[in-house]
């Protein structure tokens, strides 16, 4: 589009809220902006700070209870706000199309994806119903969507959440819409499952070339996928520029705030650093060898198992961080904790005893130790009861606690978690969400309990006020001595806050320890994944990580419950083929650290650096494919070096890697190879981890060094003839990189220099 | 696990009946006197008494008893009636055909007509065609079906002369002469049961209303009325469905005082006719008839919320 006058254009928007009962409060006071073709404008800013209003504004729409109350949201020349209704009925999902933040609840569940994908298309008769499909079935291929021929024929609570992300996005584009409004469409999702919405967002939007507005609170995100930011607060703009100025140089005091509340990206030495030398004999509660799911199966055992063979302890006075994608089973684990899920097998032990499995036949003082602090405060906290009431009820409980001793413990607990004391007469409706979450905080201390269950307690809140609640509880662990056991699928917060982290995957831990040990090499391939999906607050980030990740494997795969084996088997890159998915992990103790245990079947060491893992796993895969190979690969197998460190076998490497354990990937080769190299064994050279390339897996790299291509430079010499007699060779489909290869090797060689 | 739920609920609707069965007969062991004492009345003598138990099998122990009849329910021998001699099945026979009929009328004009203006209501909430539908079918409901029985019948039989207000049929008539002469009775029914359906309706569809995927369809540029039949309308099929079968069991069993009012034989002014002469064997029948026929209809409710549900339809 060579125009460039703006696609839509916010003047002086004032946007009001009209209570039957009282006088207008305003939401939006005056906003403008502009966003012009190809731009990407974020509007960020707490909740409350009227972006996903002002967003609405440009398909003219206001949620029930809001009005216009001035100023144009002018979308194409025409002002939504003022236009027959009958035209802006058209031109929405014509030239505006929404996306919402929660995409399962989006989809009409009595309706087939594809049905509400076209429908916008159809109806306002751009397309018949044949062209529709085949424009939806282009979209879900270029959002990478599995199997995009039959995707559409499935109902929504039929694929995962990821896709369903993605797959809005298609009901969006379906139209190509001038503008797209995209309102906090990766906040519900998993860290690992967020990077891949960006990454098809990002490519579509370049692709299509609309202009769009992306609402969201998360800095890291704008950084991503903004070309400008507007910084809003309580309907006002506080600052508004290009992303590189407000991310690297804010000028206004609350861009700084919001940004000082981004927590940091998780790494070593960010725990409290609590080790094996301050541990008292009995831990508070502990989960032995538990094995628990829903429904009933046969023989006794749940129908569906979602932990199995779970150890956990917490000791006394610590913070216990669980996380986990979605559906990895860490809130079971806190309900098998709080007996609300009775335990299929294993045991709970509080102080040492054995907890009744069930809640029913716990004793009162038993239930009184472990209390539960939900994720939603706005359905755990009763909305007819007063605050008083609901901090007051557990102290008559545990504490028979009545009349004036037990308001001035309420009093009292209140102070404790910052909340004023006038707040005892309020019900709950009356206050914000930090506020309730502080009421639900505040429910589970008056028990005066052990261990405090806290299930995602601040993933529904803002930046800035989760950063609030997590001061609150540092400082509660500090003054009262309770053991957290806290669950997020957030590993900076997490990390930010507890001494040992727990690291679930399909109902398995698959490693724990101390927060600095676990966020430090070694990793088990799952935590790597993890830490490496965490957004950064830099431009640029996402494009890095995606072309450099080893774990590409990793990215875009649900998580699935195994009965066998270990169950990160199918999304990890250095998976021993035969071994992983067959015989469960041992727990392996990395002797350098405390309690530093980790569940694979790799040595602790082939999972320290990077190239560590990387190299020993291409090495087990050549030895293997090397049997099968024959004529000249077979040859070039052979004369591969055996020598090399990288490439010892993992009992060897044991031994010689304690010193280079943790320390940076190995040696590098020296000399670039001369084109014809490329079919020749490199003898010499050190091998490279050649995953590092976007579209290389563990199985190409195995090919490849059958082949003997083990460095980058090999890589970064190949003329067109030798990348498609590699193709003839390799025989692989689909992966759609391969051109890039040469440039990436080209970069990556250069960079280890 | 649809079809396990769909057989549960089955399973579920059998042991219903059984109960229902159960106490319907204890009724006859509870109640003062026998069928052979009432049969005989004042002509009883010992003799003929245990003479007459014996022919009926009340002298077999309970169980006994319970087991002959309800093979005999099987098989289709109601027994006979207490009051007349006659079989039941005659006596029910006739009634059966009239009360499906007028059932079957009411049902047609009703549920479209109830879901027609359901919808419309839910199309412009808080307008005047809202507000007229809403507070209309408060008004009806909140009157009871008799009064509006005989304000039809003055209005329409006496003052305007339209229609007969005796809904009494030879068995010869065709079927628009049938219809014409229940008129009154079925205009009464269709008001009476619409009014609940119409209110249901409204707020099944307006409680969908509030669904983010309602609003995404708005953004989208759905025009409402789209909006309302294809988004709306599937989720909310749940609760009208079920709402619609109460009153369809309700019409077979509950039109007592319609039939009285307007002298029409249907089933359940048998019923009454018989507690009247202490007909037991025919309240029995009776009795039966009308449990299955609500078991049986709340089953179909049931089972169609449970096929409009695509999560239970298409497993992940």
């Amino acid at each position: 589009m060579a125009d460039t006058s703006p696609i839509f254009q916010c003047k002086d928007l004032k946007i009001e809220a009209r209570p039957w009962d009282a006088s207008p409060i305003p939401i939006v006071k005056g906003v403008t902006f502009d966003v012009k073709p190809g731009e990407v404008v974020a509007l960020i800013g707490e909740s409350g700070s009227g972006k996903t209003t002002i967003s609405l504004a440009s398909l003219g729409y206001t949620k029930p209870g809001l009005h216009f109350s001035g100023g144009e949201a002018v979308l194409l020349g025409k002002d939504m706000i003022t236009i027959d209704p009958e035209e802006r009925r058209a031109r929405r999902g014509e030239h505006v199309a929404y996306l919402a933040q929660s995409a399962a609840a989006t989809f009409n569940p009595a309706l087939k994806i594809n049905e509400q994908v076209t429908e916008s298309a159809v109806l306002h008769g751009h397309m018949s119903q044949e062209q529709a499909n085949k424009r939806a079935r282009e979209l879900y291929e270029a959002l990478e969507l599995p199997d995009p021929d039959r995707i559409g024929g499935r109902y929504p609570h039929q694929v995962s959440g990821g896709q369903l992300q993605r797959l809005m996005a298609a009901m969006a584009l379906v139209e190509k819409p001038s503008l797209l409004v995209l309102d906090e469409p990766t906040t519900a999702l998993d860290v690992t499952t967020q990077i891949e919405v960006l990454k098809a967002f990002k490519k579509v939007i370049e692709e299509e070339g609309s202009a769009a507005i992306y609402v969201t609170h998360d800095l890291a995100v704008v950084a991503q996928i903004a070309d400008h930011i507007v910084v809003l607060y309580g309907g006002e703009v506080m600052e508004q520029g290009p992303v590189e100025q407000i991310i690297n140089n804010p000028s206004h005091s609350y861009t700084k705030r919001l940004m000082s509340a981004v927590r940091p990206t998780p790494s070593a030495g960010m725990g409290e650093g609590a080790t094996g030398e301050h541990r008292r004999e009995v831990p508070a509660l502990e989960v032995k060898h538990v094995t628990a799911g829903y429904g009933k199966g046969s023989d006794g055992k749940p129908a569906v198992t979602v932990l199995r063979d779970v150890n956990v302890s917490v000791e006394r006075g610590h913070v216990v961080g669980v996380i986990g994608e979605s559906g990895c089973g860490k809130s079971t684990l806190a309900r098998v904790m709080a007996g609300l899920l009775p335990a299929s097998e294993g045991e709970v032990l509080l102080d040492g005893d054995a907890l009744k499995p069930a809640l029913a036949d716990r004793a009162r003082n038993e239930l009184q130790l472990v209390q539960f602090v939900f994720q939603m405060a706005d359905t755990a906290l009763n909305p007819r009861q007063t605050i008083g009431e609901i901090i007051g009820r557990p102290l008559t409980f545990y504490h028979n606690m009545t009349g004036r001793a037990r308001r001035e413990r309420v009093l009292e607990i209140l102070r404790l978690v910052e909340l004023p004391v006038e707040f005892e007469g309020r019900f709950p409706a009356e206050m914000s969400g930090g506020q309730k979450q502080r009421v639900n905080l505040a429910r589970g201390l008056a028990a005066n309990p052990e261990v405090l269950l806290c299930d995602e307690v601040t993933s529904a809140l803002d930046t800035i006020v989760g950063a609030n609640v997590i001061k609150l509880l540092e400082r509660l662990r500090r003054e009262t001595g309770v053991s957290f056991v806290f669950i997020s699928h957030d590993l900076s917060t997490v990390a930010s806050f507890a001494d040992e982290i727990v690291v679930l995957y399909a109902g398995r831990v698959v490693e724990k320890g101390p927060v600095d040990q676990v966020l430090s090499p070694p990793f088990h391939p799952y935590t790597r994944l993890l830490i490496a999906s965490v957004p950064e607050m830099r431009v640029g980030w996402l494009e890095d990580t995606m072309q450099t990740r080893e774990a590409m494997a990793g990215i875009s795969r649900g998580v699935t419950i195994t009965k066998v084996g270990c169950p990160f088997f199918d999304r990890c890159p250095v998976a021993i083929e035969g071994t992983c998915e067959k015989i469960d992990p041992p727990a392996r103790v990395d002797e350098h650290g405390h309690n530093h245990v980790i569940e694979c079947h790799r040595q602790i060491d082939e999972l320290g650096a990077p190239g560590a893992a990387q190299s020993a796993a291409a090495s087990a895969k050549k030895a293997k494919v090397a049997k099968k190979a024959n004529g000249g690969s077979a040859a070039a197998a052979k004369a591969a070096p055996a020598k090399k460190p990288a490439a010892r076998k993992p009992a060897e490497a044991k031994k010689a890697a304690p010193a280079a354990k943790r320390a940076a990937p190995a040696k590098r080769a020296t000399a670039a190879k001369k084109p014809a190299a490329a079919k020749k064994p490199a003898a010499k050279a050190t091998p490279d981890d050649l995953q590092q390339i976007s579209g290389v897996g563990p199985k190409i790299a195995g090919q490849l060094k059958t082949m003997g291509i083990t460095t980058f430079e090999q890589i970064a010499a190949w003329k067109k003839a030798d990348m498609d007699s590699f193709n003839e060779q390799l025989k692989f489909k689909g992966r759609i990189e391969r051109e890039q290869w040469v440039p990436q090797a080209k970069k990556l060689a250069k960079a280890k220099k | 696990m649809m079809s396990q739920m769909i057989i549960r609920r089955i399973g579920i609707g059998i042991i219903l009946l059984w109960v229902v069965s159960v106490l319907i007969f204890a009724l006859t062991q509870v109640l003062p006197g026998d069928a052979a004492q009432i049969r005989l009345g004042q002509q009883a003598t010992p003799e003929t008494l245990a003479a007459l138990r014996k022919e009926l099998g009340l002298d077999k122990p309970w169980y006994m008893q319970y087991l002959s009849w309800m093979g005999n329910l099987f098989t289709g021998n109601l027994g006979i009636s207490a009051a007349g001699g006659a079989t039941i099945e005659s006596l029910i026979g006739n009634r059966i055909g009239n009360t499906v009929f007028m059932t079957g009328i009411v049902a047609l004009i009703s549920i479209p007509l109830s879901v027609l203006l359901g919808l419309l209501a839910a199309m412009f909430p808080g307008q005047l065609l809202d507000r007229i539908i809403t507070s209309g079918t408060l008004g009806l409901i909140a009157v009871p079906d008799f009064f509006v029985a005989i304000f039809l019948i003055l209005l329409l039989a006496v003052s305007l002369g339209l229609v007969p207000a005796v809904s009494y049929l030879s068995g010869t008539e065709g079927f628009w002469r049938s219809v014409y002469v229940l008129a009154l009775p079925i205009a009464t029914l269709v008001i009476v049961v619409s009014a609940q359906m119409i209110r249901m309706t409204r707020a099944g569809i307006l409680n969908v209303m509030g669904s983010p995927y309602i609003e995404m369809a708005i953004l989208k540029g759905v025009p409402r009325k789209t909006i309302i039949l294809r988004h709306a309308l599937l989720n909310a099929i749940g609760p009208i469905v079920n709402v619609i079968a109460l009153n369809l069991a309700y019409l077979v069993s509950g039109v007592v005082v319609i039939e009285t009012i307007f002298a029409y034989p249907g089933l359940a002014k048998l019923m009454v006719d018989g507690v009247q002469t202490r007909d037991i064997p025919l309240v029995q029948a009776c009795g039966m008839i009308f449990c299955c026929t609500y078991v049986i209809l709340i089953l179909i409710a049931d089972i169609a919320s449970i096929l409009s549900n695509p999560r239970l339809r298409h497993p992940k």
